[in-house]
């Protein structure tokens, strides 16, 4: 990023990302490590234990992270490029965010209703179209998952409330 | 003839009118899930695996099939209309197949993408009707050794080919094992790396896996792209399409080269990607308009488009032989026939005659079907694509969380799409493959069985995989590919002071 300092400030960069990750992928392999051991690494008299195969797997997870890790630090003052800068990261979130509140819509109440709304709604707020155009693709998505799965191929879905009320 | 009487019987299964409608059905599907970003062929068809629960395996095998051709047709629209590939393996043709479309060319570029793929397909198609039965028979005298070696193959193939950090490959890889070994083991009965959660003694579904990191990442991805799409319109008529077809004979040299690349990448794990890459770069060099690649040359478009079609066919090829996928949309199908309660591998030519040949009749007909499909819909398929992102992405949220659920009625699993979703956008970020981490999710449990009984068989002493000349060639030359980037990276190396020296 040659232009400008405020943007790298702004931003993440791509080898801070790296060396987090790869941090992240070392802890794991060690839980996974310990796991192992706790189950038995070894031989028994029935052959391999449990955590025979996992053990080596994890050690493998352990070197390859610990091995980014350290390539990650040796670039961390020169690699300026750029994983997500704060819009592009606000961007995210705006699909991510609701799709977090839709699928514990789905939990609460059920699927059908949360997707009917999950879809209006981020029509009209994110999309900018009006309420009459969000509510019917809204509404058209759910009836149609409703009778695809429901009425026809038999498979049932979460359903709350609201389907208690139709009959489902 | 063997071969032959087979593959007329099979024809006569595919031959239904059921059967053909789902064909139809399944490139369509297909063709759409190609289009739509944060929709591929891999979470496609494990998305729409719980609707064919309710066929016979055949049908279904033939729909699910068909949506993986039509999805690699559909890539091939979205790259050379609006410069997005819509699948990673259609990346090489945006190079020439965008300038065709600025070019007004588009109709042409789309007729010589979609032939070319269909002439892949058939040679991959045609090489697997005579090779499958052949591997099959031969694996049938596997062991537990053997097997293990062509795991390790498979796996070492992915560092070998592959283009990015390796270690980063490796991580990815051994996560994909780490989370196949969730739940309970199935020889010793003991929990293995559930840390008390009842929720994790069924372990990772890898279908729900490739939900989340093709399809919810693949959304993350997108958004953040900001994606406004604006693409040139296509006119296909039956003229342009004639005119493109008395053109295309004239690069035969190209095509062989390309199916040739493309088979191989397929039946080795290399996948179509690398392949459509390849394919392209090797065009480039041996074509005499070489250097005009990359202005809108139809034979930059044929090159990649063979060579993907290609290997993504022949991937099913290892799939259905040795129950070991060649691709991720490979692995997913491999899902589809263990839940059918069918065993892929070399048993399956065996035991389930009617099931394969109708498989391998129907990679004929859907292909031809795909070629009439793409080329008459294509104004249809772009329409798709100018929906506008706000009312795409949050419907493709809707779909991927049903898609979850069904695979096995658990809540826990549309939660795990978004946690897989996240994981897959930053590992895309930071260029950790996903592929070989979704492969090592669904071969895991197996590739472990294959390695513990190995190791019973010998009691411990890894010389067991050089045993005999088979596995031990099959190991050698996986740890030669296991090496691989490290002589390439000495060999830079030892070449880069040279020039500084002068």
């Amino acid at each position: 990023m040659e232009n400008n300092d405020e943007s790298a400030h702004r931003a993440v960069r791509m080898v801070t990302m790296d060396v987090i990750v790869a941090a992240l992928i070392f802890a794991l392999g060690a839980l996974v490590v310990y796991e192992s051991n706790r189950l038995g690494s070894g031989w028994d008299e029935n052959g391999p234990q449990a955590g025979y195969f996992p053990f080596y797997i994890s050690l493998l997870i352990c070197i390859s992270g610990a091995v980014v890790f350290v390539q990650g630090l040796l670039k961390l003052k020169s690699d300026m490029k750029v994983f997500v800068t704060l819009g592009q990261f606000r961007q995210v979130l705006v699909i991510l965010l609701p799709s977090a509140a839709y699928v514990l819509g789905v939990q609460l109440v059920g699927i059908y209703v949360p997707s009917a709304v999950f879809i209006g709604l981020f029509m009209k707020i994110v999309g900018k179209y009006s309420g009459l155009r969000s509510a019917a693709v809204g509404l058209s998505v759910s009836v149609i998952a409703f009778l695809l799965f429901e009425v026809w191929f038999k498979i049932p879905l979460p359903k709350g409330p609201f389907e208690k009320l139709i009959g489902y | 003839m063997e071969e032959l009487n087979a593959l007329f019987h099979g024809f006569s299964i595919a031959l239904t009118p059921f059967n053909l409608g789902l064909m139809f059905v399944g490139i369509i599907l297909g063709v759409i899930i190609g289009v739509l970003p944060g929709l591929g062929g891999a979470n496609g068809v494990a998305i729409l695996l719980p609707l064919t629960f309710t066929m016979p395996p055949t049908s279904a095998i033939i729909m699910l099939s068909c949506i993986y051709w039509g999805a690699l047709f559909g890539g091939a629209i979205t790259s050379i209309l609006f410069n997005i590939p819509g699948e990673p393996w259609s990346v090489a043709t945006t190079f020439d197949g965008y300038p065709m479309a600025q070019q007004g060319r588009a109709g042409e570029a789309l007729t010589g993408a979609f032939t070319s793929s269909f002439v892949g397909a058939l040679v991959a198609v045609l090489i697997f009707t005579f090779l499958a039965p052949l591997i099959a028979n031969f694996a049938l005298q596997f062991g537990p050794p053997e097997f293990f070696s062509v795991y390790l193959l498979t796996f070492c193939s992915f560092v070998g080919t592959g283009k990015g950090n390796p270690f980063k490959i490796i991580a990815s890889m051994m996560l994909g094992f780490a989370m196949a070994a969730v739940g309970i083991d199935i020889v010793t009965g003991q929990l293995r790396l559930t840390f008390g959660f009842t929720e994790l003694l069924s372990g990772f579904n890898f279908l729900v896996a490739v939900i989340g990191l093709f399809g919810i990442g693949e959304i993350l991805l997108s958004m953040e792209e900001g994606l406004s799409f604006s693409g040139h319109g296509a006119k296909i008529n039956p003229r342009i399409v004639l005119e493109t077809w008395a053109r295309l004979p004239r690069y035969w040299a190209t095509s062989i080269r390309s199916c040739i690349i493309g088979c191989w990448m397929g039946i080795i794990p290399g996948g179509a990607t690398p392949a459509s890459f390849m394919s392209y770069g090797v065009a480039r060099q041996m074509s005499r308009e070489g250097n005009k690649f990359g202005t809108g040359q139809l034979e930059g478009v044929v090159a990649p488009e063979t060579a993907a079609h290609a290997a993504g066919t022949s991937a099913l090829l290892p799939m259905i032989t040795l129950g070991i996928p060649g691709s991720p949309t490979a692995a997913v199908l491999l899902g589809g026939l263990m839940i059918w309660g069918l065993q892929p591998g070399p048993l399956l030519f065996v035991e389930q005659k009617d099931f394969v040949w109708g498989l391998i009749a129907s990679m004929y007909l859907g292909n031809i079907a795909g070629l009439i499909v793409v080329l008459t819909m294509v104004p249809f398929f772009a329409a798709i694509l100018r929906v506008p992102f706000s009312i795409i992405a949050p419907v493709i949220v809707v779909i991927c969380a049903i898609g979850a659920y069904t695979v096995k009625n658990n809540m826990l699993d549309v939660w795990m799409i978004v946690v897989f979703g996240i994981v897959g956008y930053a590992f895309k970020k930071l260029d950790y493959p996903l592929a070989p981490m979704v492969l090592a999710l669904v071969l895991g449990d197996a590739a472990e069985s294959s390695f513990r009984q190995a190791m019973l068989i010998s009691q411990g002493n890894l010389t067991v995989f050089w045993s005999n000349w088979l596995v031990g060639s099959l190991t050698t030359l996986a740890l030669a590919l296991l090496f691989w980037p490290l002589v390439t990276a000495l060999r830079d190396r030892l070449r880069a002071p040279a020039p500084a020296a002068r």
